[in-house]
């Protein structure tokens, strides 16, 4: 069996996994972070996306095996201690989540997009989800999530 | 009592693990020893099993135990509601076994269970199971399933038919009054069949405990109790005090997670015979075969119209397709759910529905956000919209010429229809006036006009609705059948702190009961919410539950907690007047504080929960403690009502539809969180405006679903809608004590036959006179309308 190491959330770690197993389900069933999910078996939905040295990925779409070396962030990992990343205030503060089981991999792709355009317009916004599926909110809310955290980022890096 | 709280857009409490990761879902949940169960499903709709080889499977690498029919068959899930044929006869009820024995009957029939050491290890081993299937001719169609000659997909059960049923005026009634009609609207329609997809997949996982001889089931379901009560009496035979049932987090449920699935009986069977724990997780495309779908009606109405544009009379002949298997409401939805909704907001004298329910080689059909309701309302608002073309008339004005007056249900009476329902209180005056101002309607008709000669139409559809939330009083739906009571139960647990547990029957998978049964609590004491804890979904903890389903939690769950806390206050008055020396008439319980009237003396919340806990100073013959459950049965279903009115632009040359603007105002009642109600409604229209655009289970003749994915079946994405234009209008319910009416079907029951009349509407604007445009309105179907 392949023989990886991968840094997840700051921590390293050293796994032998069978090379058929998918990074979500090393994430999920071996170092049992489950904020990670899964929603759909066609790379559909989104709700595995994490970030893999840096850049949003759906982690159903890739194996373990080719994670090795890499540095990892999960919905767990994007807090800072206990002050909120602003994407986690901003889904509380506009009502971005119901059930919650596709917020985390809303999160993540919302965290890549202000990365690469911290002043998104709305279209901007809906265009960057187009690989995540929510059943509950009808994005309304989602949207405004991420028009408050990128407000609240541009507040703070002024 | 204090008004803190209720009526404020309070955060949600519930969010904080759902943002940091730490939600907890069934999947998420290992036990100790836990093993995995793989379903081998039917690769045919319709097929005889000839024989099942499990030999080399059980060889396998890490496989555990291997169950088919031949163990299990003879165990079979239940329906929970029984329909009687128009002569008295009862329904036809097949056995919906664990596991299929000798035929199976949809794609995706259950035939064989391997549980294994690993997920992947039960995969394997079930690939390795041979079973020789002698294929059948299939039946997809409802209305072709009961023709002569059709495959039965019971041998027991004639034409396919499950039962017929009517309801409204008799129909010599209404046809004496079509025939007096001066125009009739004609309108042959299919409203398609829907996967609900929650985003969470069903998740289950049974665990057996030979020390206690107990039972765990961990259930992604909107109502365990009723899982325990279904699985129990009716499926295993189980004693329920030694079987909980927990539902977790659960990752939203729009009806699907209503029901008892065989799958849950099946892992507590199994964790019973390895004596370890057995989860099974269905993936998406199982989903799409196995999850209980909704809508599927083939339909003819006809409405007709006097002269003055008064409709005069309504009739309707519809087939409901109900699948393979009875699902747990399934055959509620088409009858009492959709046939008695067919009022609607207007006070057409005569209604007759004809309906019959079917067997076809499909996944069963039950209960889909809304249940029969968006079939009415689709029905009713799309007749609407098309009388008005056909008849020159304006739409709104069709409407506002036969709504029902506005009634309070208090000083003046409910609303009686022909259609057996009581209408509770109602402004539907209202709601259409607020929505065509926001519309700015006169401006919109001008650029319609000029759109006309565009290449990018404009329309403009309305929807005015009614439905009917919180299913009750028990007498009367048992009385038409139901096997349940429809009640619910709120305990109310003052801890001797004054700090506050309350365990209700209702379950919240992204509903927020959390927060809004907190505000109404903490008003209620006048306590902080803070000090306030709402627990549910572990069957063990709370006393017994009906769940959430049909907009009720608020309307019933909300209601028994409140009649728990009235019980409190009124205990909590009788020690604070022994206390404070005074008659228990002199107290009034204000701001948290029992106050002796006209006076300062006063003792608050907390000291009276103390002293109930420590009865030193206490009145003779009363009881310590202050702790009371309840079990609320609604006197009436609650009808909220509202407004949706759709813009779309319609691409001339691609057909490609666009929703330019969405406007709803909604009547739900008292609003206890506005940004929850809000949220409730968006997520409605998004599946509502889904169904009109996107949506559909597609089947071929041999009753494979050919959009079976994620990749496949179009779910509506963030880029598809624009912000929606939300607005209220208030009228309490009169008959609870909340005064609330229920949010969260409402936007997935109007929204629809907006989107579709706003397109046919553009299609009219340039003389393109189409009746109908089968849902989803792809823009092949769209194109291809303006081509005819």
């Amino acid at each position: 069996m392949p023989k990886i190491t991968v840094t997840v959330n700051g921590t390293s770690h050293t796994s032998e996994v069978e090379g058929r197993l998918l990074l979500v389900h090393y994430l999920r069933d071996t170092l049992h972070l489950t904020g990670t999910h899964v929603g759909c078996d066609t790379s559909s939905c989104g709700a595995c996306t994490i970030h893999l040295d840096g850049k949003a990925v759906k982690s159903c779409s890739m194996l373990a095996a080719q994670a090795d070396g890499s540095t990892i962030t999960t919905i767990e990992g994007l807090a800072t201690g206990n002050e909120l990343h602003p994407l986690q205030e901003g889904f509380k503060e506009e009502h971005g989540l119901q059930c919650g089981f596709c917020t985390p991999g809303m999160i993540m792709c919302a965290a890549d997009l202000l990365s690469h355009n911290p002043n998104p317009s709305e279209q901007e916004i809906r265009e960057g989800l187009e690989g995540n599926i929510c059943r509950c909110t009808g994005y309304h809310n989602i949207v405004r999530a991420i028009q408050y955290a990128a407000n609240k980022s541009l507040v703070v890096s002024e | 009592m204090s008004n803190k709280f209720i009526g404020k857009s309070v955060k949600r409490v519930e969010d904080k693990r759902f943002i940091t990761g730490r939600g907890r879902y069934t999947d998420d949940i290992v036990l100790p020893g836990m093993t995995y169960a793989y379903i081998l499903r039917s690769p045919y709709a319709h097929a005889r099993i000839k024989s099942i080889d499990t030999s080399a499977a059980e060889a396998m690498e890490g496989v555990v135990t291997i169950m088919t029919g031949e163990e299990v068959g003879h165990y079979g899930v239940p329906c929970g509601w029984q329909v009687n044929f128009k002569n008295g006869d009862t329904m036809k009820e097949p056995p919906h076994p664990l596991l299929v024995k000798d035929k199976v009957r949809h794609v995706g029939d259950a035939v064989a269970m391997v549980v294994a050491e690993s997920r992947e290890l039960a995969q394997d081993a079930a690939e390795a199971i041979i079973i020789d299937y002698e294929v059948l001719p299939a039946v997809i169609d409802a209305s072709k399933a009961v023709e002569e000659g059709a495959p039965l997909v019971h041998e027991d059960v004639p034409n396919n038919i499950c039962f017929d049923w009517e309801i409204g005026n008799p129909k010599e009634e209404v046809d004496a009054a079509m025939a007096s009609a001066s125009h009739i609207t004609t309108l042959e329609f299919v409203n398609q069949r829907l996967a609900p997809n929650a985003m969470e997949p069903r998740s289950y996982i049974g665990q057996y405990d030979s020390v206690y001889d107990k039972y765990t089931l961990y259930t992604s379901t909107q109502n365990p109790h009723l899982i325990r009560l279904l699985m129990c009496a009716f499926v295993l035979g189980l004693p329920e005090h030694k079987v909980r049932v927990v539902g977790p987090d659960v990752g939203g449920g729009f009806g699907s997670k209503i029901y008892h699935y065989t799958e849950e009986a099946l892992v507590t069977l199994a964790s019973k015979k390895i004596g370890r724990p057995v989860k099974w997780t269905e993936t998406r495309s199982e989903a799409f075969l196995t999850d209980a779908h909704g809508r599927d009606h083939v339909t003819k109405a006809e409405m007709g119209f006097d002269a003055d544009g008064k409709i005069v009379g309504l009739r309707i002949k519809t087939f409901a397709n109900l699948g393979a298997y009875l699902s747990t409401f399934s055959t509620a939805v088409p009858t009492y759910l959709h046939g008695t909704l067919l009022q609607g907001l207007y006070t057409t004298p005569k209604i007759h529905l004809d309906m019959t329910c079917v067997f076809t080689n499909t996944t069963a059909v039950d209960a889909y956000r809304g249940a029969g309701r968006p079939e009415a309302t689709y029905l009713l608002e799309r007749l609407l919209d098309l009388s008005a073309l056909e008849m020159g008339v304006d739409p709104t004005e069709l409407r506002l010429k036969n709504f029902i007056p506005a009634f309070d249900g208090v000083t003046q009476p409910g609303y009686q229809t022909n259609v057996a329902l009581q209408y509770d209180s109602g402004n539907y005056h209202g709601v259409l006036q607020r929505g065509l101002e926001m519309l700015g309607y006169e401006d919109f008709r001008k650029a319609q006009a000029e759109a006309a000669t565009t290449n990018k139409l404009l329309g403009v559809g309305f929807s005015t609705y009614i439905e009917a939330c919180g299913i009750a009083p028990s007498a009367v739906v048992g009385s038409l059948g139901a096997r349940a009571g429809l009640y619910e139960v709120g305990q109310v647990r003052v801890q001797p702190t004054g700090k506050v547990s309350v365990f209700t029957g209702a379950h919240s998978h992204g509903q927020g009961h959390e927060t809004t049964f907190a505000q109404v609590v903490a008003d209620r004491l006048g306590i902080p919410m803070e000090d306030v804890d709402i627990v549910h979904g572990d069957s063990d903890t709370v006393a017994f539950g009906m769940g959430t389903y049909g907009s009720r939690s608020l309307a019933v769950g909300g209601s028994a907690i409140v009649k728990s806390l009235d019980k409190i206050i009124e205990k909590g008055a009788k020690i604070a007047a022994h206390k404070l020396e005074c008659s228990v008439d002199d107290i009034e319980f204000i701001d948290g504080k029992f106050t002796v009237k006209g006076t300062d003396k006063s003792l608050g919340f907390g000291d009276i929960a103390l002293t109930a806990y420590v009865p030193h100073v206490y009145p003779a013959n009363l009881e310590p403690g202050l702790d009371f459950s309840s079990f609320y049965d609604p006197t009436n279903f609650t009808y909220p009502f509202g407004c949706h009115i759709a813009v779309v632009e319609v691409d001339k040359e691609t057909g490609t539809t666009k929703i330019k603007r969405f406007i709803a105002v909604d009547d739900v009642g008292n609003v206890i969180n506005p940004m929850i109600v809000d949220g409730q409604i968006h997520g409605g229209l998004a599946q509502g405006i889904g169904q009109a655009l996107f949506e559909g289970v597609e089947y071929d003749e041999n009753g494979q679903i050919i959009n079976a994915s994620y990749m496949d079946y179009t779910m509506p994405r963030a880029d598809d809608f624009p912000m929606f234009e939300l607005d209220r209008q208030v009228t309490p319910c009169p008959h609870n004590p909340l005064g609330v009416k229920g949010a969260g079907e409402a936007g997935c029951i109007g929204s629809t036959p907006a989107v579709t009349n706003a397109v046919i509407d553009a299609l009219w604007s340039v003389g393109h006179k189409v009746k109908d445009i089968r849902m989803p309105l792809t823009s092949e179907r769209v194109w291809r309308a303006m081509q005819s």
